[in-house]
């Protein structure tokens, strides 16, 4: 079998997801049109024409994202009209669910070169416009116990017992390590400004890093999820399921949890001829991918399993592993995983800070922190990088590249 | 036969008359659904005739009641094979309302009497409801029976006024409302005064609106409709629904009673389409609950057996009715003060006796607390209330019993205490007086023994708080004659309570099988159980609060005290008392320090009498076990334990009827309204492999017998029924 390569992963800056947000007059078509420009532009000997796919995430489908965001992009970014395009949605695992998907449909030989990746707008589209029958509809809801992703997060920290120290203390971190990469230039390379059609700059830089945040900063921020546990009547319901637990230990609030911001990102997968032909150098290899189903109403503890799964199907252990790229959805998914992988050092664990520092564009992300891993595996040198995401309604997606 | 409803025009208003010949009261059977049918099938052809010929249509009843709502007794035996002939039978009804409120003249509904359910639902048919001032009720109780308003209830109140309000003040509840209320709740128009204003009142507004064609159409068939409050698409309602079924969930405590899941999921669903859509949507989740068990189980106590109990099942035949004047309640503890208060409530005079004026008077004021809050809320005068409470009169003296016609003491738990009291007073109170104690365990008969009337001496036994609490224990102690019977269970009935009588044995129906309920929740925190798991049990298994809380609250002290009578009462017959294994928690926790909320310290934790959490230490005095039962186990236990004991009961002789069983385990000791009562849940068990009955209860409780001990072995009397495939009847 052939082997899927990565050739090359870029993303837009991510601007603040609201109306202030440098980001949000830029409309999700155009941020796509900017990546897949520079994609060219960065790769000139790209026939555009002959990519077989653009394979996009976005999480809310509607509106300015919605209508196969991705065909219309294709279009829009003049790669040629026999270029097809998809839009899928795997929520918050989206982004590395369509590199993983170029990656299989490449690995089997039936297609060379594909672009992948997701855009999310969420200053434009808001979180959950597009409804959906667990959240709306009772019936369902009540059959499958549905609560919001927030419970879930907290469930989670009451169970490991994280305390609120403990998550402020990593999201502080996260900001630093943010800070600080941002500061080296470490993502120089991949985070492409964003221009308006003069050619006039929007915005060039993660604008949501909060430098200089601390636990003690953190500690006037008020619990995000203790009011709709409470008066919306999610904790009893997680809590039926949940039999041991007296109650929900509410620590996750704005400072801790991943950001709401707008942004796209874009990797560029294909075989090795498709390489050649192309003009194209070989950053990394996709060793293995994984989804996994997991308890929906805890929702957040897929990335442990998927990571396992990945590493089993890669024939690796976790002490291959050099470097972790978790989303950051909230600070206790990330701490979870660490423990469920025995341990895995925090050092070795997103270096360059996450989704609480930077946001967390929800069909992008997956794209986005897979573009990281192997520019630090890059940087470091280093063999091994694992992506993972937790994923709505109860799932886990992981990502294993190697570095050539 | 003359038809169930019949077409009556005059000048030019056709008054549909619904008065079942074969009935004393209306109700949606097959006769209502042909003539209805029929009627509004002429009412159409007519208009189409001649449509200046008629100005109206009036809805109406020539019965006491407007309507009754459905024929329980035959919807109780539908099974899942019935349900195509169910919802067509539905859609049927539902059909001819739906061309009555589509006819394009102006129909209105004339309510003389109670209309629940059904009747409500043809009244909601009408562009109009004028109801008669009274004291008969009108709403949507089908939630309270395990079923759905799926006459098209939930439709038309989910339209009338947006589903918030519809869920909320008419459908998840089921209320039951005075015609006064109903009007303030949006579901009657007009209230008159009298009969004789009804149906000219319904006149008169027809004649209002002639020409108006809004008059004659609902408003969800008007043009540019909105559904109040928007509906589950519109952002602003959008937003909030998720939390409409986890915040019944969080109401209902994780019990998994369906009629209200049923009836959010019709209404939000229905709130989505268009009107007959809707109706359809309705219609299926109405036949799932009516082939269902819960339905059958919940109308079996809340309809047949309480129907029952009211009609006076257990009153013996050919006793005068006996009305109560005046009332001495010894001992102004709390029990004897809530007394006070329910009998004060119905104007019988009240002798409040205690050792001091002191004690009676602060018995008193518990009286003036209650009143002074219904004042507070603008739900009694305060006049009223001064002649509420002059009803009272604290004594400390036995002369002021003089007169009284009925004893209620509720004294300490002590046998010479007790017969003390009863010696002094017994010459004061009427020679006739009814004797009655409220001992919640002590055997009637023995107290029986300090009177010189034992047939006259009686156990009326109350739960706490009184004024909350809807039932009454009525113990027969074995001198005590049917006279006595029959006016312990006329005092009960004037004080609007609901009366159960069993025969006398120790802790006598109630206290018994609550005291197996709270060992076997207590047992498994011996056997290592997570204590969160236990009350998390208990309530996800529909008990009304959680064991250990409830332990809390009954007090560990007096448990221990009426179990060391217990326990000499079984020497002293030459037997041997088996521990339970709850003892040796219950006797550790109160050598802790920590044996009620009374004492500010139990299984929980309180601060100023507030509850704030379980006992920190819980965990650490009892470990949790490192491999933890199965969930479905520890609730299954608590009701199973319940059940049996209950069936050892009807063995003994000390439960005479399966009504006063299934009541008086729901309204007395939280048994699970859903299951019906501790017999209906034997009747109607409904196995993990699909069988339902007493034979699968039979097994479950053998192989909860392996797994747990012998307690849960059959009994006899039930292994017999079960062999035959015989109900507990």
């Amino acid at each position: 079998m052939t082997d899927a390569f990565i050739y090359d992963a870029i993303r837009t800056p991510r601007g603040r997801g609201k109306k202030s947000g440098s980001l949000h007059e830029i409309k999700p078509i155009s941020l796509l049109n900017g990546l897949l420009d520079e994609l060219q532009s960065r790769n000139p000997d790209l026939a555009p024409n002959e990519v077989d796919d653009v394979v996009l995430g976005v999480v809310s489908p509607v509106g300015d994202q919605g209508a196969d965001i991705a065909r219309t992009a294709v279009l829009a970014a003049g790669f040629g009209e026999q270029v097809a395009g998809v839009q899928l949605n795997r929520f918050c695992g989206s982004g590395l669910e369509a590199v993983n998907q170029a990656s299989a449909r490449v690995k089997s030989g039936w297609e060379d070169l594909i672009v992948a990746g997701g855009v999310e707008s969420m200053s434009r589209v808001p979180m959950a416009s597009d409804g959906g029958a667990w959240a709306m509809d009772p019936a369902t809801a009540l059959a499958t116990d549905f609560v919001p992703q927030g419970i879930g997060a907290d469930l989670i920290a009451t169970l490991e017992g994280f305390s609120r120290e403990d998550v402020d203390a990593f999201a502080a971190e996260s900001q630093a390590r943010a800070a600080k990469a941002i500061a080296n230039g470490y993502f120089a390379n991949s985070v492409i400004p964003v221009r308006d059609q003069n050619g006039m700059l929007v915005l060039d830089h993660d604008e949501f890093v909060r430098e200089g945040t601390t636990v003690e900063s953190l500690s006037a921020l008020g619990p995000s999820f203790a009011q709709i546990g409470d008066f919306g009547g999610f904790d009893a319901v997680a809590l039926e399921k949940y039999h041991t637990v007296e109650k929900i230990n509410h620590v996750h609030h704005a400072g801790n949890s991943s950001g709401i911001v707008d942004g796209a990102g874009l990797v560029l997968i294909g075989n090795e001829n498709a390489g050649e032909r192309h003009g194209l150098k070989p950053r990394a290899r996709v060793v293995s991918t994984a989804v996994i189903g997991s308890e929906p109403t805890i929702m957040l503890t897929g990335p442990g399993p998927a990571c396992h799964k990945a590493l089993k199907k890669a024939g690796l252990t976790i002490e291959d592993i050099d470097l972790v790229e978790i989303n950051e959805a909230f600070a206790a998914v990330a701490m979870k995983l660490m423990r469920d992988l025995g341990d895995y050092p925090h050092e070795q664990t997103n270096v360059n800070g996450g989704a609480i520092a930077m946001g967390h564009p929800l069909g992008a992300t997956g794209a986005m922190i897979l573009g990281t891993l192997v520019d630090e595996l890059e940087r470091r040198e280093k063999r091994y990088g694992m992506a993972t995401l937790c994923i709505g309604g109860g799932m886990g997606i992981a990502t294993i590249v190697e570095r050539i | 036969m003359s038809e169930a409803v019949r077409y009556e025009v005059e000048g030019g208003i056709v008054n549909l008359v619904i008065d079942d010949p074969s009935q004393n009261a209306n109700t949606m059977n097959q006769a209502y659904s042909d003539s209805m049918a029929k009627a509004v099938d002429r009412l159409v052809q007519e208009i189409a005739d001649d449509a200046d010929a008629i100005k109206g249509v009036i809805v109406s009843s020539a019965k006491k009641t407007f309507f009754a709502g459905g024929d329980l007794k035959l919807m109780t035996q539908a099974t899942p094979a019935d349900a195509q002939a169910l919802f067509d039978n539905v859609e049927g009804i539902k059909a001819t309302l739906r061309r009555l409120e589509t006819c394009g003249k102006p129909v209105v509904a004339a309510i003389n009497g109670a209309a629940l359910g059904g009747g409500l639902e043809i009244a909601l048919a009408c562009h109009r409801r004028i109801a008669v001032e009274g004291r008969y009720e009108i709403g949507l109780p089908e939630v309270t029976l395990g079923l759905l308003p799926g006459g098209g209830g939930v439709t038309r109140t989910v339209r009338m006024f947006g589903l918030q309000d519809a869920l909320m003040n008419v459908l998840l509840q089921g209320p039951r409302m005075k015609p006064a209320v109903a009007q303030s709740k949006g579901l009657v128009d007009e209230v008159v005064g009298s009969q004789d204003e009804l149906l000219p009142a319904a006149k008169a507004w027809i004649e209002s609106v002639q020409g108006d064609e809004e008059a004659a159409t609902q408003p969800w068939d008007r043009k540019g409709y909105r559904m109040p409050g928007g509906t589950p698409s519109s952002p602003k309602l959008a937003q909030f629904l998720p939390a409409f079924p986890s915040n019944l969930r969080k109401q209902l405590k994780g019990a998994p009673y369906q009629a209200p899941r049923n009836i959010m999921s019709a209404a939000v669903e229905g709130a989505q389409v268009d009107f007959d859509t809707a109706s359809r949507i309705e219609s299926r989740y109405l036949v799932e609950l009516l082939v269902g068990q819960q339905f059958k189980n919940m109308t079996q106590a809340f309809f047949f057996d309480l129907s029952s109990i009211n009609a006076g099942g257990s009153r013996p035949e050919g006793v005068e009715p006996r009305k109560f004047t005046k009332v001495a309640v010894l001992g102004a503890g709390m029990m004897g003060a809530g007394i006070a208060y329910v009998s004060a409530k119905v104007g019988m005079e009240v002798v409040l006796k205690d050792i001091s004026l002191e004690a009676a008077e602060k018995g008193k004021a518990y009286s003036e607390k209650l009143l002074a809050k219904q004042v507070d809320k603008g739900r009694m005068t305060q006049d009223k209330a001064d002649e509420f409470l002059a009803r009272i009169h604290p004594s400390d003296d036995y002369a002021d019993l003089e007169g009284c016609d009925l004893v209620v003491e509720a004294v300490f738990e002590s046998v010479d205490l007790k017969h003390q009291v009863f010696g002094d007073l017994q010459d004061v109170v009427k020679p006739d007086a009814l004797l009655g104690s409220n001992t919640s365990t002590l055997p009637i008969t023995s107290l029986a023994e300090g009177v010189k009337r034992p047939e006259d001496f009686i156990g009326i036994h109350f739960f706490s708080p009184v004024d909350k609490m809807p039932l009454v224990e009525i113990i027969a102690g074995e001198k005590t004659s049917d006279a006595s019977i029959a006016g312990a269970l006329d005092y009960v009935q004037q004080i609007k309570k609901t009366p159960i009588v069993v025969n006398d044995s120790r802790g006598f129906f109630t206290s018994r099988v609550i005291g197996t309920f709270v060992n076997e929740g207590i047992g498994m925190l011996a056997e290592g159980v997570h204590p969160v798991s236990i009350e998390r049990a208990t309530t996800q298994a529909g008990f009304p609060a959680p064991v250990l809380q409830l332990t809390d609250e009954l007090n560990m002290e007096l448990m221990v005290k009426i179990r060391n009578e217990s326990k000499a009462a079984v020497e002293a017959e030459g037997g041997t008392w088996e521990p339970a294994p709850a003892e040796a928690i219950i006797d550790r926790m109160i050598e802790l320090g920590r044996p009620s909320r009374l004492k500010g310290a139990g299984f929980y934790e309180y601060a100023d009498g507030k509850r704030t959490g379980l006992w920190s230490g819980l965990t650490e005095e009892f470990p949790v076990a490192e491999e933890q039962p199965d969930f479905e186990d520890l609730k299954e236990r608590l009701t199973f334990i319940m059940s049996l004991e209950t069936i050892k009961c009807l063995e003994e002789g000390v439960l005479r009827t399966v009504p006063d069983a299934n009541i008086g385990s729901i309204f007395g000791i939280g048994f699970p309204a859903l299951h019906g009562g501790a017999i209906q849940y034997v009747n109607g068990y409904p196995a993990a492999d699909g069988s339902i009955g007493i034979e699968a209860f039979t097994r479950r409780a053998q192989e909860l017998a392996q797994t747990y001990g012998d307690r849960f072995e059959p009994p006899a009397l039930l292994l017999e029924k079960a062999k035959n495939g015989e109900k507990i009847s």
